[in-house]
């Protein structure tokens, strides 16, 4: 899969790595904005407080 | 600018590749392959996940609930009120009844750093208030300065970790609460530990059902151990200064409060 990837990237070795760089940072960026806080609400609350 | 020649240049070479040596190289994409390589990456978000959760995002969050709260106090400092405390020997306290998930003070604790400077707001719904990376005040407790216990619970870890020190104070730290009205200088005594079931912490006396308060108190609560709900761990401090706003902050924490630290 990540083979074939870099097969279809066009240009020379440095540019198929700034593409795919550039599109890591987006994968992350749309991780930590967007992904991660919405998947937040489903994992297990930790309860922090006292009662019955 | 440079891309058209560099077009130009990287063309024939890439062609001569595609006619050469490229197509014996080139292997048809096997399912296993593919679901393999899905998986490691599930993995590594999965690993990510946790990375953010328990450490970057308690980062961010801190940092937002420093910059919220330094502009709060600075719009409460246009309505800085009076010098004095209306009673000698009382701090003023809030009498106003506060509305759920609606914030009203602020904790800074200096052990827990220069730039520690939380939000507070009334109850302790789990969503509304304690996952928004504030500390929740149990509504059925007194407010900051009151005869008995202004209790606040809030995360040890993620969402903003709040309380993630709270093992690490010395007897005789301060803990300010401030409010509009100024800042409630409270000192640490001491933890306890306790079932999730010990109300007991946050009774006006605390441990001790139906007794008449006479002094004033703060109760931390949070979960023990790390990454485990398994016990409460309890902070508690007694008060011991008022410093009202129209004075300006204590000097122990004026870097903090006007967000210069």
């Amino acid at each position: 899969m990540y083979a074939a990837l870099w097969r279809v990237l066009p240009g020379p070795w440095w540019v198929r790595t700034l593409i795919l760089a550039v599109a890591l940072v987006a994968v992350l960026s749309a991780l930590v904005f967007w992904v991660f806080p919405w998947a937040d609400q489903f994992v297990a609350p930790q309860d922090v407080t006292v009662s019955q | 600018m440079r891309e058209p020649g560099q077009d130009q240049a990287a063309a024939p070479q890439a062609g001569g590749r595609r006619g050469g040596v490229r197509p014996r190289l080139r292997r048809r994409i096997s399912p296993l392959g593919v679901l393999g390589e899905l998986l490691i990456t599930a993995g590594v978000i999965v690993l990510l996940f946790l990375g953010w959760q328990q450490w970057l995002n308690d980062l961010i969050v801190g940092s937002q609930q420093h910059a919220l709260s330094v502009q709060q106090s600075q719009t409460w400092n246009k309505a800085p009120g009076p010098t004095k405390a209306p009673q000698p020997d009382a701090p003023p306290v809030i009498s106003a009844v506060i509305p759920n998930a609606q914030k009203f003070a602020q904790l800074i604790v200096p052990r827990f750093g220069a730039n520690y400077y939380r939000q507070i707001a009334q109850g302790t719904g789990v969503h509304d208030v304690l996952n928004k990376g504030e500390l929740g005040h149990y509504p059925t407790t007194q407010m900051p300065g009151a005869l008995g216990n202004f209790a606040i619970a809030s995360h040890r870890k993620a969402y903003g970790g709040n309380l993630e020190h709270i093992n690490e104070l010395h007897v005789g730290d301060h803990i300010f609460v401030e409010t509009q009205d100024g800042w409630y200088q409270y000192e640490f005594r001491n933890l306890q530990y306790v079932r999730p079931t010990g109300v007991g912490v946050i009774d006006p006396v605390p441990e001790e059902a139906g007794v008449q308060p006479t002094d004033r108190m703060i109760t931390l609560t949070s979960c023990n151990p790390f990454f485990s709900t398994a016990e409460r761990i309890i902070a508690y401090g007694s008060f011991d200064t008022f410093y009202p706003r129209a004075d300006g902050p204590p000097a122990e924490i004026a870097a903090t409060v006007t967000g210069k630290a």
